[in-house]
């Protein structure tokens, strides 16, 4: 269970770094972000929520039972959209309208 | 290593659920009183709820009553809780969730404007964003200041009352002396004592937060405060690899437990807590396991649904169903128990306190998790807590003038700082002695590899180890602030070790099964056990204290000796 951040979309704007709740994400020289601690990930996913331009994903560990798919999250037109790109080029998205309360 | 004093009126150290609250309801009852909140990592998503929670599950719906749901965790906790600490929690349910609400927290409502209710006591929301919801209300109240990133490390303590505490900025190389006249605890409970389901590169992939390593427990252990109840460990019952809540399945969607052969186990062992846990372990050994929560043929609609309620509090799991093709009206969910967890808001470990949440050390208040007595707080319980902790803080401000850090005490946590980033003298890094830590609860303090099971000569093994492990940790050595912060987190799980393997070791029965399996006395004892086990340290060890029961309805509870 871990992030990824894809250095070339980062824009270094840093609030992945202030979110983190394990204090786990850094900022390198050149303001771009990195994990820096990537086994101490909860998977809470709050620095995937905060970033701007899609540039960090989040996967299960191979000890958990991750294939390899990739998720990251897009605000579009007030909902809160999961994108799980999977290995075999399929993408799944799933909208959460924020003001929706949960059935179950 | 720059050195900053600060000086306030309330300290408040945690801002999670249980302290953000509380700096809300301080900050409204008295404006004059300065609040400060330490926060070792950021209050927008720190504590308990930084993924988001799907449910309130702490809610008197409508023909219920406060006295019911004293009764509910009084069962589930098999008598072992305090009847004035439920109750005082539970009367003040309904009003934090309306403000909640009113802050901007999604609730789902029937036509009539009325909240749809899961079962009796839960509620269904939208809480994806509930802890950012609650950490902006807390930044604009003027009387309250935010550290983020500080990490407490120390109580300042003299004569039995608290002077303020001591903490480390993280990211900013800094040793902070704060005084204060009153502080709140509310760091939350202890993850990390025992090794995880997938210790290896999953292993913070639990079930509670694994930052939450118990600062509050042994900042208070270690000055003497009485604690209660931590034999009565928490175990999660949990979708396997993922970790994630069963309860949205089981009571959202009203799957059942089942085993590998689709029998229905879950009556045969009961419905509490632990003997859910405890039937899912003991269908395992018995040969008839994996066990699930049977999901196969569940509707479109009710899968629709769960895939999005679990992205709203644990995304795993929906991403675990959508990578691996099986949907949960395709294949059951398995699961499993976590590792133990020392947890205030789920079962009754704690600080001892009084109706006020006054610990047993002056001018100290204890919320949330890391308060005891008052089992199944969850997030509105938490907040009731922070609450009642605030108001009595305040009060004891009026009365109460500011005591002062002795230098002494200053040089000497400067010093121990200073061996501890100095010259590397260590043979061992503190993730060894944490692992090592880890393997040994595993072993001998009932952890997964033994079914949670112990006796009392695992148990003197354990504690021989741990003490040890202390020791070793003496040497340990960091190469920056937060590598720093690593090692007073070990240093406080390993206190908080020795404090469970002495209740464990006190508590001759078994009462709760799972949570505290003792196999030198594997039967429940009314006669002699109706009782708190609580202890306190005293010249670096932890006496058991045996206390009484509060009486069935008692409504207030003071601390007398």
């Amino acid at each position: 269970m871990s992030i990824a951040i894809d250095r070339n979309k980062c824009v270094g704007c840093g609030r992945c770094h202030e979110v983190c709740p394990g204090t786990l994400i850094k900022l390198g020289a050149d303001k771009k972000a990195y994990i820096k601690y990537p086994k101490d990930c909860w998977g809470c996913t709050s620095c995937i929520k905060e970033c701007p331009v899609y540039a960090i994903s989040f996967y299960l560990g191979a000890d958990i039972g991750g294939m390899g798919s990739k998720v990251h999250t897009e605000k579009k037109d007030g909902l809160l959209c999961w994108v799980i790109e999977q290995p075999d080029g399929k993408t799944a998205e799933i909208a959460i309208d924020p003001k929706e309360s949960n059935k179950y | 290593m720059r050195v900053e004093r600060l000086k306030t009126d309330l300290l408040i150290i945690g801002g999670g659920t249980a302290g953000c609250y509380a700096a809300l309801t301080a900050s409204e009852k008295s404006d004059a009183t300065e609040i400060l909140i330490c926060e070792k990592a950021n209050i927008k998503r720190s504590g308990c709820l930084a993924a988001g929670v799907n449910a309130l599950n702490a809610y008197i719906v409508e023909g219920r009553t406060p006295q019911d749901y004293v009764d509910y965790a009084k069962k589930d906790a098999d008598g072992i809780v305090r009847d004035d600490l439920l109750y005082t929690m539970s009367e003040r349910l309904n009003k934090v969730t309306e403000r909640l609400e009113q802050l901007g927290l999604v609730i789902l409502k029937d036509e009539n404007g009325k909240y749809v209710v899961r079962g009796n006591r839960n509620l269904k929301i939208n809480g994806e964003n509930i802890k950012p919801i609650l950490a902006a209300v807390v930044e604009k109240l003027p009387n309250v200041t935010v550290l983020n990133r500080v990490n407490i490390i120390d109580f300042s303590v003299n004569g039995n009352k608290i002077n303020g505490a001591f903490g480390i900025g993280i990211e900013n190389d800094t040793f902070y002396i704060i005084e204060a006249k009153a502080v709140i605890i509310a760091t939350g409970g202890a993850a990390g004592l025992y090794k995880p389901n997938n210790p290896g590169f999953s292993r913070h992939k639990m079930w509670y937060p694994p930052f939450n390593t118990g600062a509050g427990y042994a900042m208070g252990i270690k000055h003497g405060a009485e604690m209660t109840t931590f034999e009565m460990r928490f175990i999660a019952l949990r979708c396997k690899d993922t970790i994630a809540p069963t309860g949205t399945l089981a009571q959202g969607a009203g799957a059942k437990q089942i085993n590998s052969l689709g029998e229905v186990y879950e009556a045969k062992y009961g419905l509490t807590t632990s003997e859910r846990v405890y039937g899912t372990v003991n269908e395992n050994i018995e040969g008839r396991g994996p066990c699930y929560l049977r999901t196969e043929g569940i509707s479109p609609e009710q899968e629709e649904s769960l895939l999005k309620a679990y992205l709203n509090m644990a995304p795993s799991q929906t991403i675990r169903w959508i990578e691996s093709g099986k949907l949960p009206s395709q294949a059951n969910v398995e699961i499993e128990g976590t590792e133990p967890y020392i947890v205030g808001g789920h079962t009754a470990s704690g600080y001892w306190v009084d109706t006020k949440r006054a610990t047993t050390i002056s001018g100290l208040f204890a919320a949330g998790d890391v308060a005891g007595g008052c089992p199944q707080k969850y997030v509105t319980g938490a907040l009731a807590e922070g609450e009642i902790a605030a108001v009595s803080a305040v009060d004891y401000i009026s009365e109460n003038t500011t005591g002062s850090i002795s230098g002494s005490e200053i040089d000497a946590h400067i010093s121990e700082i200073e061996r501890f980033i100095g010259e590397n003298r260590s043979q061992f890094t503190t993730e060894q002695l944490e692992e090592a830590m880890q393997t040994v609860m595993d072993s001998y303090a009932g952890g997964i590899k033994t079914n949670y099971r112990f006796n009392g000569k695992q148990l003197d093994i354990a504690d021989y180890k741990i003490r040890q492990l202390t020791e070793l940790s003496d040497a340990l050595h960091a190469d920056d602030f937060q590598e720093l912060m690593y090692i007073y987190e070990l240093r406080e799980r390993l206190t908080i070790c020795r404090s469970v393997i002495a209740h464990l070791r006190a508590r001759h029965e078994t009462r709760w099964h799972s949570f505290a399996e003792n196999l030198d006395h594997p039967e429940k004892d009314d006669i002699n056990w109706r009782k708190y086990v609580n202890s306190r340290m005293e010249n670096g060890e932890i006496k058991i204290i045996l206390r009484d029961l509060t009486e069935e309805g008692q409504k207030t509870y003071e601390h007398s000796n």
